[in-house]
């Protein structure tokens, strides 16, 4: 036991005399957050849109400064010709190109029915049928403030009521992607550099005839990362808390209890990878491709698994992430109890003992 | 000249030799095209709704069927109250809940109006945003039904007119959301190839201490730096080629401009990228540092570049720090040539700002190198 503690302690002395990648370890969780908070939106906001206005009438001119009064759209061009749409999506300035037919409001008026082209770059298809949907509606809703001097019978209201997040905030969803992100990225990826690094510069020969037990040096290695890793899951959440007004919901012993779990399991997928590789440009590959992609992507964090095709879906159910956010986002964001999550941490535990006992036995004791 | 030769030998060999270069330059493309590619789709088709149908009426029915016919909605739930369709939104099972409530449609004759509730699942506010205008659609859809079947079509027609909405899709007009990402994922593969690789290969011979044999020798710094950066400057653009290949057959992307253009601004875009790889390789002592400060740097580049959400939508502060991000003008560009055909004079403002960005970039970035350690 001494000489583990004793190991455990120049394991902390390398971390910490390594100030740069400390600064790193700490800083990322929070210009992560700031980024994921304040920058990556997926909603419309100051599109760009042009105008041809072939009428130039008193109606178009109101549907145009509702676009342009409505916080999604900026109107930044006028147009005269319709030679001048190609060109101005070729050179990227707008994404949305409005065309009113000649005579607009007099036919909207008289024969009770104008046209109204919205041309669209759909290079960006997702933003496209975006823009396309906001301008409908805006244009609808202005129809409808016309009109509503004509009772129409039989009105059905719709009452929408967003759950959990009733000003649609984009935070909500990442702060439960990005916890999971960095724990990967802290204890899969550091645990398994540091120990293939051992091995690279040579030293790995050192500890191996040392009275350390194998598992001893296993162990050694991972404590320190574990401490570092609840660092930053306390950081997310006061940052999520202070900075973002998003409180946790449920039961803070809970979550962090599941964090736990998660820990664990990554640093058996660190274990895993750095026994399995033989250089740390290797083993950084390996985890950014094995692990940082599929957290990233193919766990729900940014997009929805729901749309996804169905042999990806099932990669997405072997990736632990997945269960991991659905956790945090139950805990965190909608309240529940462990009842709701029990299914997706029995998913993660029986996950993380596979991944310990292959990588225990999978620790080479011997040198080639 | 014949030393540059020589070190360019030797680091390709080196190259060639190292196991796990073969399978990241094959390998790495495919799986990203398939992988990402496929999971970058923010199209909403089958969102699974939870329906309350309280009233059972011929107008409920109606609703509810036009619900369960439409290809965005699947219907996973059908259930009488509120209580259990709520489990099924916390549990997962549904992502909204449909909630007609009894006696709706005896209010809607008697009153003229009559209301109901949907519950989104919100966590995701875009998801629950799309949800909410599908929904709205099919209600409005529904409602003009109702109302011809009580009232005969002429009623409709009361109104102060209507305004016909005609969306077309230029350049896409299947609205493929796959296209959108293949040249987003050349421009990854390009970074991380071209300046991931470079600088770690760097840092390498520092930590292993090779690089003081290197520094003892005569040759000169340029030739160091151009030895180490110029093969991976290559194998990214092979990789441009092999991964814009794939794209072609696997997805069939519109390849509409010049290639000639692609190649020449993703040749000026790796100088800048493998500039600031050996600025942070200077400064890293050991491969982990260098690992982790590029991959700072490359994610809020990346993340900021316009990726997976436009960046007209970013908050302004946000597109100014854009303007110094040499990911932003390529990510703009890859995807101006290769989809809508933009020519050069289309680019050329971009072209000319990221060109002196990166001269400047690998300038300094060569100047601040040391032989000495």
């Amino acid at each position: 036991m001494k000489h583990f503690i004793g190991f455990v302690k120049k394991e902390f002395h390398h971390i910490f005399r390594d100030r740069r990648t400390l600064v790193i370890l700490f800083g990322m969780p929070v210009v992560q957050m700031l980024l994921f908070g304040y920058i990556i939106t997926t909603e419309v906001k100051d599109a760009r849109i042009a105008i041809l206005d072939h009428s130039n009438d008193e109606t178009t001119l109101k549907i145009i400064d509702k676009l342009g009064s409505s916080g999604y759209f900026f109107i930044t061009k006028y147009l005269n010709n319709e030679q001048e749409i190609e060109d101005c999506f070729r050179k990227g300035e707008v994404k949305e190109v409005v065309v009113f037919e000649p005579d607009f409001g007099k036919k909207l008026h008289k024969e009770k029915s104008a046209s109204v082209h919205l041309i669209a770059d759909a290079s960006d298809a997702n933003s496209a049928n975006l823009v396309v949907n906001y301008t409908g509606a805006i244009i609808n809703d202005f129809l409808a403030k016309e009109n509503s001097s004509a009772v129409l019978p039989m009105q059905i209201i719709s009452e929408p009521r967003m759950l959990y997040n009733p000003e649609l905030k984009g935070v909500y969803m990442f702060v439960p992607g990005t916890m999971a992100m960095i724990l990967v990225l802290i204890c899969a990826l550091l645990t398994s550099v540091s120990i293939v690094r051992e091995k690279e510069l040579g030293t790995m020969e050192v500890l191996l005839v040392s009275p350390l037990k194998p598992t001893q040096i296993v162990f050694g290695k991972v404590t320190p990362y574990i401490f570092l890793s609840f660092v930053n899951v306390i950081t997310i959440l006061l940052l999520s808390q202070f900075v973002f007004g998003l409180p946790v919901q449920g039961s803070i012993a809970l979550l962090l209890a599941e964090s736990l779990l998660f820990i664990t399991l990554a640093l058996s997928l660190g274990i895993l990878i750095s026994s399995s590789t033989s250089s740390q440009q290797m083993a950084m590959f390996g985890s950014m491709l094995g692990l940082m992609l599929p957290t990233i992507l193919l766990s729900g964090f940014i997009f929805p698994i729901d749309n996804m095709p169905g042999w990806i879906q099932w990669i997405c159910y072997i990736n632990p992430t997945t269960y991991f956010i659905i956790i945090l986002k139950n805990i965190m964001l909608k309240g529940l109890g462990f009842m709701s999550v029990w299914k997706e941490t029995a998913c993660m535990a029986g996950i993380t003992i596979f991944l310990l006992v292959v990588s225990i036995k999978k620790f080479k004791v011997r040198l080639k | 000249m014949r030393t540059l030769l020589f070190i360019l030998q030797k680091e390709f060999t080196q190259i060639r030799r190292n196991r796990m270069m073969l399978p990241i330059i094959f390998v790495v493309p495919l799986v990203q095209l398939l992988i990402l590619v496929n999971a970058a789709n923010m199209e909403m088709k089958h969102i699974k709704i939870c329906i309350v149908d309280n009233d059972l009426s011929s107008s409920s029915r109606l609703l509810t069927g036009k619900f369960s016919n439409s290809k965005f909605f699947t219907v996973t739930g059908n259930t009488f109250n509120m209580e259990d369709a709520t489990r099924q939104v916390e549990n997962g099972r549904a992502e909204m809940i449909l909630n007609i409530p009894s006696g709706f449609e005896r209010t809607l004759v008697r009153e003229n109006k009559s209301n109901i509730q949907m519950l989104f699942n919100a966590i995701n506010g875009t998801v629950a945003g799309i949800s909410n205008a599908y929904a709205s659609q099919i209600l409005a859809a529904g409602n003009r039904e109702i109302i011809s079947r009580w009232y005969g079509v002429t009623k409709m027609q009361d109104g102060a007119g209507a305004i016909n909405v005609i969306p077309s899709f230029w350049y896409n007009p299947d609205m493929n959301y796959k296209i959108f990402m293949v040249p987003a994922i050349l421009v990854l593969l390009v970074t991380i190839i071209g300046m991931m690789l470079a600088a770690l290969n760097i840092v390498r011979e520092k930590e292993m201490g090779n690089i003081e044999q290197i520094n003892v020798t005569p040759i000169r710094k340029i030739h160091f730096i151009i030895g180490k950066l110029l093969p991976f400057w290559i194998i990214a653009l092979v990789m441009l080629a092999f991964g814009l290949l794939l794209g072609k057959i696997i997805y069939d992307i519109p390849i509409v401009g010049n290639l000639g253009l692609l190649f020449a601004v993703a040749g000026i875009y790796l100088l800048a990228m493998q500039g600031f790889g050996l600025m942070v390789s200077n400064s890293a002592a050991t491969q982990q540092q260098a690992m982790f400060a590029i991959f700072f740097f490359i994610l809020i580049f990346i993340m900021m570049s316009g990726i997976f959400t436009p960046t007209d939508s970013m908050p302004q502060w946000a597109q100014i720090i854009n303007y110094a991000n040499p990911v932003a003008y390529f990510m703009r560009i890859i995807r101006m040539i290769l989809l809508k055909g933009s020519g050069f004079s289309d680019i050329l403002r971009d072209f000319i700002i990221l060109s002196c960005y990166s001269i400047a970039v690998i300038t300094v970035a060569v100047f601040r190198y040391r032989k000495v350690s």
